[in-house]
């Protein structure tokens, strides 16, 4: 039988290796190791329609990821969806005449909002709930396979 | 016909005599808990042997049960070309299911029997009436603290059980099969979202670990004091624990994953 004082020692191993073990799955499997700091600010995009995205979709410039989508809802009068970004602030330089279009990731991946940096000829900046106005939706296979089929049906 | 009348009248009254009495014994533990926290070297004394001593069976099968799904998940997943895909698939399973869900069999089987033989022991040996007599409540010295061992311990078990099983399903993965180091741990790390899959994942294993600790002190506490009677009482513990585990993990899973 292990006396007391090495019996509190692997205990307090034990306890600690389990609360490594969470920190390490935190870290390493989740996706809280890729959180940023929190500040951030939010844009709003209208699309005609918003196909397969998701709330934490992410949104790219150029590839890269500068935020997450945060909400999305139906408009009531357009019958258009109102897709609200969260953007990091560190991200702050964004045109104000920049394009958002959701593009699928590989052919059967997840959609994300890719941000196309617009000219920014009025020299001012995307701020808080700015809304983007040029905006192309998402790409909806079977509509694309159905209008193909159409004109070849068509042409023939 | 009559006979089983009485018999289905009999089982049933004493089932649920015996819902009421662990009920009850589950009570008085839990109010036992104020006494046993002043005095930790209690509470440490079990932790060690009912949780250090469960590391080494629950890391070994951790490993193996992280290198076997990324040995299946691979061959799976590489009919339809999405190997890279993997990480998910491992991490996904471990952290939702499997790592709470063994961790808590295992518990079972490797400390929960052990706690039902050694009360059932106790009793039969009239240890607890000593205790009683001298006016010690048998209870709150000897339920409570192995309780909150118990109930303690098992969450850090199935958290290292997860995260042993990513460790080994990478070995497997990406050391064996080639998979692509970074892909394996971004596409993880895209799908797994710490609240809705870790912390969940830890809800379930300390509801399991209430339940396994509960099942195994009262059939301890329980138990007819005989050799048969112990043995009897060790086997119902291993069995009503898998049993519990499995159907509240579907209720569990139905409650934070389905839309139910």
């Amino acid at each position: 039988m292990h006396n007391s004082k090495t019996q509190d020692t692997f205990v307090g191993l034990f306890v600690a290796s389990g609360i490594a073990a969470l920190f390490y799955m935190a870290m390493q499997v989740s996706n809280l190791g890729s959180y940023t700091s929190g500040d951030s600010y939010t844009i709003i995009a209208q699309f005609q329609n918003s196909g397969g995205l998701k709330v934490k979709s992410p949104v790219s410039v150029a590839g890269v990821r500068i935020g997450r989508v945060s909400s999305i809802r139906l408009d009531k009068e357009s019958h258009e969806s109102i897709v609200e970004m969260q953007i990091d602030s560190q991200y702050n330089n964004l045109p104000d005449d920049s394009g958002a279009s959701i593009y699928t990731a590989g052919l059967l991946g997840e959609q994300y909002i890719s941000i196309d940096p617009g000219p920014g000829i009025s020299g001012e900046f995307l701020k808080d709930n700015s809304k983007i106005d040029n905006v192309s939706s998402a790409i909806i296979l079977e509509e694309m396979i159905g209008k193909f089929l159409m004109n070849k049906a068509e042409g023939k | 016909m009559f006979e089983f009348l009485e018999n289905l009248g009999k089982t049933t009254r004493s089932s649920f005599a015996k819902l009421g009495r662990s009920t009850f014994f589950l009570g008085h533990t839990l109010m036992g808990i104020g006494d046993v926290l002043p005095r930790p070297s209690l509470l440490t004394k079990q932790l060690y042997s009912v949780g250090v001593l469960s590391f080494l069976i629950i890391t070994i099968s951790g490993l193996f049960v992280g290198m076997v799904l990324g040995l299946q998940g691979f061959y799976t997943l590489s009919d339809f070309g999405a190997e890279e895909s993997l990480g998910v698939m491992v991490a996904a399973s471990l952290v939702r299911e499997l790592g709470p869900v063994v961790s808590a069999l295992l518990f079972a089987g490797r400390a929960g029997s052990a706690l039902t033989a050694e009360i059932g022991l106790m009793k039969a040996t009239e240890q607890l009436s000593g205790m009683e007599m001298m006016a010690v409540d048998p209870i709150k010295r000897i339920i409570t603290p192995r309780f909150l061992a118990g109930f303690i311990s098992t969450p850090l078990l199935a958290t290292l059980f997860s995260a042993i099983g990513v460790v080994g399903g990478h070995m497997v993965g990406v050391g064996l099969l080639g998979v692509d180091d970074g892909a394996f741990w971004a596409q993880m790390q895209s799908s797994i979202d710490f609240q809705e899959d870790i912390i969940n994942g830890v809800i379930k294993s300390i509801v399991f670990g209430f339940v396994v600790s509960w099942i195994a002190l009262f059939e301890g506490y329980d138990t007819i004091p005989t050799a048969e009677g112990v043995s009897r009482a060790t086997t119902r513990t291993v069995v009503n624990s898998a049993f519990s585990v499995l159907g509240l993990d579907f209720i569990l899973t139905a409650l934070m994953f389905g839309d139910i």
